[in-house]
């Protein structure tokens, strides 16, 4: 550590002064905003090892750190100090799209305050109960809560208005029972929300599909089905699907990357470029499977409008769910 | 036995040269960063993850120097809380209550070695329990819902009450300060922003590590500062005082009781080493009150409030392993970013973590031992070096203290926004010590705070507002039980003391 200090300080400076006229990145990094070892961190390490083991770049990419409101500090810092930095790649996810779709990540910011440039991968939603519980099917549980809805607590790892509720609230709607009706408890995380599960204090965990790599096949979780548009692969493919059993009920956890709001096009396309070299490597597609991901190989004009697609349907459902007045 | 054999696994795992080698220098660098203000374990794991990644370390390895990282920083944080009141990080707040009026006294060597002593004895008890109930009690703490998390946090702040008992309206307005701010943030029930006033740094809340250097470290260097304005500066007299058997026997029932609060409370998930430390002290003020032979002196340099909450910290930091391992549920902060170093390293944290990576799970434990032997080697003869600290000139000391802690505290975010956030706290700190308000309490306020209201209100939206919640178990009456007998214990003991007193004075008179 001592010794290390300086020579990056001393390359980072010379790193500066060679900065080129076409554009060509002279310190990349990707902004994780969030803490170490959580989505975002992986998030940035599908990018900073994918393209380096795809044999995309030269120059290491740093991981940076940003933590807070699921993105909101780095999306502030980028739109007030960095909006024209071609350099700095930051991670996002539905989680932050929801945010942005509600307002919360500033007054003046919206889906137009950064350029969407390339994903990561995508995850689903999955409906998540204990071993021992009664259910075996999202037709039994759902019957079981139309029955009740005050009887059973649904808990998760965000408030209301968060993509775990949103989650909760969707899969309420298409089996006909009011999202507002249903007992709602927030926890830190989805660690916590699954402790929480394991321990009986809640019955129902709207999380995610990748977080229960292990959790599942350790025999303590039970996973009624996946709210993916069809059935996963591997370890997941005995899983049906939400829709399978009846309930329109899909949610999409998006994961990728953007870009400052006026950062110049030979920047944008350079990276939107490099994803797309990404995409058709081997060793990239790797990574992104190894941290949970299944890739979604969408970059450039086409990711922009998706991503901005999303958030207005996004907005839709939380005006609908009461969420934006 | 089963579990010896395992461990007899760990350790050819551990005594590796490969992990000794990792071992002493996550120790080491732990020390270093733990006894910095402003860089905590938490901190210090999440410079160092980048690293081992870089270094592409066996998973089994990385995870012996990012713990070692971790336990180590446990110790190292008592160092500046004793010679500068400042804690190094979290856990060691409550450590200057009693540590720095014991190195005023020019005892600091004497602080320093029995603190390193009862680490130790924290660690290694903490282990030794780990050892054998990992399982069992990984089981329990999970049983642990909203309701009893409620009725531990009370049962803390009852502790804490009695915590600067000669001032209980300062103490209790100092909590308020801490409450005040731990409703900052987005409302976890609602989504709803709660006094952000628009600042995307508030969505998070307030961040804790701010705060306690903000109050405690920049406050300080304030009240240095004015010292030097007013030419009052005072020279710590440099002792060569050393701990004595003596001490060590005098609070070996303390440690012992410490250990085994700490190490339950490290277990829990979502509580870690400040509010083990500060129950720990709280738990051992309202015992000393009872202590015929020794009256107690806490808050003016008592061994027992310095051994209590030492033991407590690392004792917590060994308990947070507890759930990462058995349940691949984070016990702490930082054992949350050591889990997500295990998926870095492609290793699903979980239930069959024991059954299908033994040589992951028992070599750690079996480096938790050879670290913390090797820590207190490490720390007993550099106690020494660190007590020539306090001969450094103030004047060089508190920049290099200033610069430390604007360091550590940009490293956190990247923003400069908490820097300024840091300034105005010390200010605050400053004007409060100025009217001798203890700030400890604002700050296990800020923790304790949090920690209820969240549970407090999933109990509540789980039984849809019935009360009768808080009442649904054994743990819960134990608990509340608990928090009964320690309103009422040293009232009790109090006024027996003084009927005593007064029938004594009765038989002289006669």
């Amino acid at each position: 550590m001592k010794f290390k200090l300086p020579t990056l300080v001393l390359a980072a400076g010379l790193a500066t002064a060679m900065n080129a006229a076409a554009f060509e990145p002279s310190k990349p990094e990707c902004i994780a905003p969030a803490k170490p070892g959580g989505g975002f961190d992986l998030t940035c390490r599908i990018i900073s090892n994918g393209f380096k083991e795809a044999g995309l770049t030269d120059i290491p990419m740093a991981v940076k750190f940003m933590p807070g409101g699921v993105g909101a500090v780095a999306y502030n810092h980028i739109n007030a100090n960095r909006r024209d930095d071609g350099n700095a790649l930051v991670a996002f996810s539905s989680g932050s799209l929801l945010n942005i779709a509600q307002g919360k990540f500033g007054k003046n910011l919206d889906e137009n305050s950064a350029r969407w440039v390339g994903a990561a991968g995508v995850d689903y939603g999955a409906v998540i109960v204990s071993a021992d519980a009664p259910w075996n099917t999202l037709a039994e549980l759902v019957a079981a809560v139309k029955a009740d809805p005050t009887k059973y607590v649904v808990g998760a790892g965000g408030g209301v208005g968060s993509q775990d509720w949103m989650k909760a609230a969707i899969l309420m709607k298409s089996s006909g029972v009011d999202p507002k009706s249903m007992r709602y408890v927030a926890y830190e995380g989805g660690g916590e929300a699954t402790a929480a599960l394991m321990g009986g204090h809640i019955q129902i965990y709207p999380g995610d599909v990748g977080e229960m790599v292990g959790q599942v096949a350790a025999g303590k979780l039970k996973m009624l089905a996946v709210m993916a548009p069809e059935r996963l692969e591997g370890e997941f493919a005995q899983i049906p699907t939400a829709k399978e059993q009846g309930f329109d009920a899909e949610w999409t956890i998006l994961r990728g990357y953007y870009l400052g709001p006026d950062v110049s096009d030979d920047a944008y396309n350079y990276w939107a470029g490099q994803f797309e070299k990404a995409y058709a490597s081997d060793a990239f597609l790797k990574a992104v499977h190894e941290k949970g991901l299944i890739p979604l190989k969408m970059s450039g004009k086409t990711f922009d409008t998706y991503v901005k697609s999303r958030v207005v349907y996004m907005r839709e459902l939380a005006t609908e769910a009461g969420l934006i007045k | 036995m089963d579990v010896l054999s395992h461990l007899a696994t760990g350790f050819s795992v551990a005594l590796l040269p490969l992990n000794i080698f990792l071992v002493l220098m996550g120790c080491f660098i732990g020390t270093l960063i733990g006894s910095l203000p402003g860089i905590g374990p938490i901190n210090g794991v999440a410079i160092l993850l980048p690293l081992a990644y870089a270094l592409g370390l066996p998973p089994e390895s990385a995870l012996i120097l990012l713990a070692g990282v971790y336990y180590g920083a446990e110790y190292g944080g008592r160092i500046s809380s004793i010679l500068l009141n400042v804690p190094g990080d979290a856990g060691a707040i409550m450590t200057t209550l009693d540590g720095y009026p014991l190195s005023r006294k020019g005892e600091g060597g004497r602080a320093l070695a029995l603190s390193a002593v009862s680490s130790f004895a924290g660690s290694i008890g903490a282990l030794i329990l780990m050892v054998f109930t990992a399982p069992m009690l990984s089981q329990l703490a999970i049983k642990f819902g909203p309701s009893e998390y409620v009725w531990l946090m009370v049962f803390a702040f009852t502790c804490l009450a009695t915590m600067v008992g000669s001032r209980p309206i300062k103490t209790l307005v100092g909590v308020v300060i801490g409450l005040l701010l731990a409703t900052v943030g987005v409302d976890s029930g609602t989504g709803v922003l709660r006094f952000t006033m628009g600042i995307p740094n508030f969505f998070d809340g307030v961040d804790f590590l701010v705060v306690v250097i903000g109050m405690f470290a920049i406050s300080e260097v304030f009240v240095l500062l004015e010292s030097w304005a007013l030419n009052d500066l005072k020279i710590t007299p440099i002792g060569k005082s050393f701990v004595s058997m003596a001490d060590m026997m005098h609070v070996k029932w303390v440690v012992l009781r410490s250990t085994l609060m700490g190490f339950l409370i490290g277990v829990l998930p979502g509580t870690g080493a400040s509010i083990a430390s500060a129950v720990a002290y709280g738990i051992e003020k309202r015992f000393a009150v009872g202590d015929k032979e020794h009256k107690e002196h806490f808050g003016e340099g008592d061994i027992r409030g310095l051994a209590a909450p030492e033991a407590a910290n690392n004792a917590s930091a060994v308990g947070a392993m507890v759930p990462m391992l058995t349940l691949g549920i984070p016990g702490s902060g930082t054992t949350a970013i050591l889990l997500g170093a295990l998926m870095m390293f492609n290793i699903t944290p979980g239930p069959l973590l024991f059954e299908q990576r033994p040589d992951i799970v028992w070599g750690l434990i079996a480096s938790m031992f050879v670290g913390n032997i090797a820590l207190l080697v490490m720390n007993l003869p550099m106690i020494g070096i660190f007590v020539r600290l306090l001969s450094i000139r103030q004047s060089y000391l508190v920049p290099v203290i200033v610069m430390l802690t604007f360091i550590g505290i940009y490293s956190i975010h990247g923003d400069s926004f908490d820097l300024y956030f840091m300034i105005l706290l010390g200010v605050i700190g400053f004007l409060l010590r100025k009217l001798h308000f203890s700030l400890a309490p604002v700050i296990l306020g800020l923790v304790l705070g949090e920690v209820m209201e969240e549970n407090l209100r999933r109990a509540l939206s789980i039984s849809g507002g019935d009360w009768s919640i808080l009442f649904n178990g054994p743990i819960t009456y134990g608990l509340a039980a608990a928090t009964v007998l320690a309103i009422f214990v040293p009232l009790m003991v109090g006024s027996l003391k003084k009927r005593k007193a007064l029938a004594n004075m009765a038989d002289m008179e006669d």
